[in-house]
């Protein structure tokens, strides 16, 4: 089975450079059957690695501990469905995962049809084969390694397919062939998976995140193609429209789930930690959202072609860089990088690739003129443009705040942090003026607007939002930041509500139609827009929450014998009972039992605990939940001693709105589903205003 | 409303602080509370377990963490003085954000340049835009205004908003 998966490997890596090679060579010689040849090629790749990420499954399933891989993801006690998802719980098997999923979002695309731009056609294959090509190349190819105390010379390599083997004298070695001389090596269990990631949240989220990152592949290679090719229109945009909303719906929802995920077991009490590894995923979302909205500025006004070539680049280059940051270790330390060749080879291909495209953008500079200027400072596209500089600004923080560490490591060999207050602090008045413009943006037109024109739109919604502060600030809210941040968000969320309100009310006018009616046919014909109007109104609600967790959590802790309690707030809870028992997965429990009551009223038992995984030697922390709309109660089960009085120390934090995130998070899925949905007229609307502005210049 | 956290952690410092100054003779004072010490964890990082904050971090070497800021605090120590002594020594890294000196300053002083520079060039790419379009009313502007076709598409979508 090992060697069927390898060959499989192989064998893709083979046709990916073929597939590349071919097209390339077919295209700038007018060869068309080198495309096809390449073409199929490249349809051969993802039934290969199917076959491959099979292999490793049945290998999962099958306890076959020969394998290196199984042995360190799986072990006997695991349930199927987590031997399964273990496929991605490593890092070999989560490479292989990328490269399927790589390979199935390329066949995809390249099944469309293509008759209108089938010169475009030979360079997707190009660029897809080629980030396939260097992906299952990092699987397959053994590179050399410094490792071990001594420091000597040993070749690795992140194939999911090798296996243990021994020597005569007792040493152990990894191979996918049996070397000469050796006996196999069967482990009788594996090492089992990380306990952290045994949460069904954590198995979902990654293929969301992966299946993310692995969909800005498409628009980039799109964009490359048409760089190459020279068209300097957006039929690029227009043909990756979709894929650039699926890649970022499924890269938002791996974000939220993340966030869900840490909630609901990492134990301390927030959704979100500002990890680089969250932040690795957050860049690409980053770029990621600045080009879904400049997009809309180059298909409506033929504009800011080349800064959306610049960003989709980006986005790319980001894409890549955040799995190098999680895959190759150079966060726990800069050394960790020099020690495996991942890293530096990781590093090269960003570079090279990066470097690659902004030049053959360059060269295409003058091609890409706009077709319009900005007429006004406070017209869509003006205003679009600071939209993408404070997305920008954000990316800057986060990257900075990323690689910083590193750069000082490197530099004066000292580590240092740089941590959630940091960017809090740096990103908080960016994201507050991303809520302000979110609220004004919508309402300015193309082309010219003044301020008598957005200010006959907005001052309705306006007036009613400073009824927020006003109120706030009476009933004894203090915090300056939370009024203003609770202001912006009515406003932003008052003004498109009303733009929906405004919509439907015309459609009622003019069709007679019922109000309902009205707003239903308006979304569903205009679901772009609409669409995008429900995605604000979740990021509103999100922050919402998020204010309310950020700047009115509470916590406090204490150590209890039984009986006694604890107070927070409105909240008072019991401590009623303790019990500790092993569980015939590995696991060591200790579960309390503690009664909640609000403002003296009972609401209910909780039941935080504490497993402790002995495999791994590492403890788990799962906390007790009352959650209401209004807030949560969030109990901690920090330490118990057995002995004595049996006393436990419990930590309690009470979050207030947290759950308007999650609210919020439903919202904006929803509106992205909305957006992305298959629309065919409104693509007809706006190309004829587009011809009608092009043959206004 | 409760106390926001800040301002919490702000009270606990002053607390903490006027205790350091009002009580330096009486080093066995009553243990101090869980939340007292949490309140000084919560800012720092252990070297191990990678950014986790130490009031939070559930492993033995964190919790004997919280075991010395516990002692410290019962000698009277202050927040400051506390975490000095773990930057003494385990280094910078167990703060939350590193200290505003020598290499350093480049965190707190590049993003806010970075992204001032790029407002600036924001701000004159648009005032570039717009210049040739008032110095040269008629061509552009005129044309747009005057094709009553695309005039009139603006319009609707305008109205349809």
């Amino acid at each position: 089975m090992a060697i069927v998966g390898h060959f499989a490997l192989i064998l893709t890596f083979l046709a990916a450079l073929f597939g590349a090679g071919a097209a390339a060579y077919g295209a700038l010689r007018h060869r068309p059957a080198f495309v096809e040849s390449g073409r199929r090629a490249m349809l051969l790749t993802w039934p290969l690695l199917t076959v491959a990420a099979l292999a490793i499954i049945l290998l999962l399933i099958g306890d076959h501990y020969q394998v290196e891989y199984v042995a360190s993801v799986t072990s006997r006690a695991m349930p199927t469905y987590l031997k399964v998802t273990a496929l991605w719980g490593g890092q070999a098997g989560s490479l292989v995962f990328w490269s399927w999923l790589m390979a199935a979002f390329a066949t995809a695309a390249s099944l469309r049809r293509w008759d209108r731009d089938r010169e475009l056609l030979p360079w997707v294959i190009v660029v897809t084969m080629v980030t396939l090509a260097f992906f299952v190349g990092l699987i397959l190819v053994p590179f050399p390694s410094l490792s071990g105390p001594e420091g000597g010379l040993t070749f690795s390599s992140e194939n999911p397919f090798l296996r243990l083997w021994q020597t005569p004298q007792g040493a152990q070695l990894t191979a996918v062939f049996q070397p000469a001389g050796t006996l196999p090596l069967v482990p009788a269990d594996g090492r089992g998976l990380n306990p952290l990631l045994r949460h069904p949240g954590m198995v979902i989220h990654p293929p969301m995140l992966y299946l993310g990152f692995v969909a800005f592949v498409i628009p980039y290679a799109f964009a490359i193609a048409a760089l190459v090719t020279r068209r300097s229109d957006d039929r690029w945009i227009r043909v990756t429209r979709r894929w650039t909303l699926v890649a970022w719906l499924f890269l938002s929802l791996g974000l939220i789930l993340g966030g869900r995920w840490a909630y609901d077991v990492l134990g301390w009490g927030g959704y979100w930690g500002w990890d680089p590894v969250e932040i690795a995923a957050f860049m690409p979302w980053l770029t990621g959202t600045a080009f879904l909205h400049s997009v809309m500025i180059q298909e409506k006004r033929g504009m800011l072609k080349r800064w959306n070539m610049v960003l989709i680049i980006l986005t790319y280059a980001l894409v890549i860089f955040g799995t190098f940051l999680t895959r190759s270790g150079v966060l726990s330390s800069v050394h960790a990088f020099a020690q495996s060749a991942i890293g530096p080879l990781f590093f090269t291909f960003i570079g090279v690739t990066t470097v690659a495209s902004l030049s053959l953008l360059m060269s295409r500079w003058g091609d890409l003129h706009s077709e319009n200027q900005v007429q006004s400072r406070l017209s869509r596209e003006a205003l679009f443009l600071v939209n993408n500089l404070l997305f920008m600004g954000i990316l800057i923080v986060c990257f900075w705040g990323v690689l910083f560490p590193l750069i000082s490591e490197l530099f004066t060999g000292q580590k240092v942090t740089v941590g959630p207050p940091f960017y809090e602090r740096a990103t908080a008045p960016l994201w507050a003026s991303l809520l302000l413009l979110m609220g004004i943006a919508p309402l300015s037109a193309y082309g010219r607007s003044s301020v008598r024109l957005l200010g006959k739109a907005l001052w309705k919604p306006f007036a009613l939002s400073l009824a927020v502060p006003v109120v706030l600030a009476a009933t004894g809210m203090r915090s300056v930041s939370a009024i203003v941040g609770y202001w912006l968000a009515a406003l932003t969320g008052l003004v498109t509500l009303h733009e929906f309100w405004r919509g439907a009310w015309a459609r009622h006018r003019t069709h007679g139609e019922n109000l309902l009616v009205a707003l239903g046919r308006m979304v569903t014909r205009y679901r772009r827009r609409y669409g995008g109007y429900v995605i604000h109104l979740g990021v509103v609600l999100m922050a919402f929450g998020i204010i309310g967790i950020e700047l009115f959590q509470t916590e406090t802790q204490g150590t209890l014998s039984q009986g006694e309690q604890l107070t927070l707030g409105r909240y008072v809870m019991v401590y009623d009972a303790v019990a500790q028992w092993d569980t015939n997965d590995g696991r060591n429990v200790t579960r309390a039992v503690v009664s909640v009551y609000r403002d003296g009223r009972p609401v209910g038992e909780l039941y935080p605990r504490r497993d402790f995984y002995y495999e791994s030697q590492q403890p788990m922390t799962i906390p007790g939940v009352r959650s209401t709309l209004e807030d949560d109660f969030y109990v901690l089960l920090v330490s118990w001693e057995p002995i004595g009085n049996q006393a436990a120390t419990f930590k309690v934090y009470h979050n207030p709105l947290v759950n308007f995130v999650w609210l919020g998070g439903l919202v904006f899925i929803l509106g992205t589903l909305v957006a992305a949905w298959p629309e065919p007229e409104p693509e007809i609307v706006s190309r004829t205003v587009r011809t009608g502005a092009a043959a206004a210049v | 409303m409760h106390l926001p956290r800040k301002t919490f952690v702000l009270a606990m410092s002053v607390i903490a602080l006027l205790g350091a100054l009002a009580f330096p003779a009486f080093a066995q004072e009553p243990t101090p509370s869980d939340d007292e010490v949490n309140a000084i964890a919560k800012q720092l990082y252990c070297p191990v377990c990678e950014n986790i904050p130490l009031d939070v971090c559930p492993t033995q070497a964190c919790e004997q963490w919280r075991g010395t800021i516990r002692e410290k605090l019962a000698l009277g120590w202050s927040e400051d003085q506390i975490k000095d002594y773990f930057v003494a020594q385990y280094g910078d890294r167990v703060l939350a954000t590193p200290p505003a000196r020598g290499l350093n300053w480049l965190v707190y002083v590049l993003p806010p340049l970075v992204i001032l520079a790029s407002a600036v060039l924001l701000g004159m790419t648009l005032r570039r835009w717009e210049r040739p379009v008032e110095a040269t009313p008629k061509p552009h502007a005129s044309e747009t205004d005057a094709d009553p076709y695309a005039q009139r598409l603006e319009e609707e979508l305008r109205r349809r908003s």
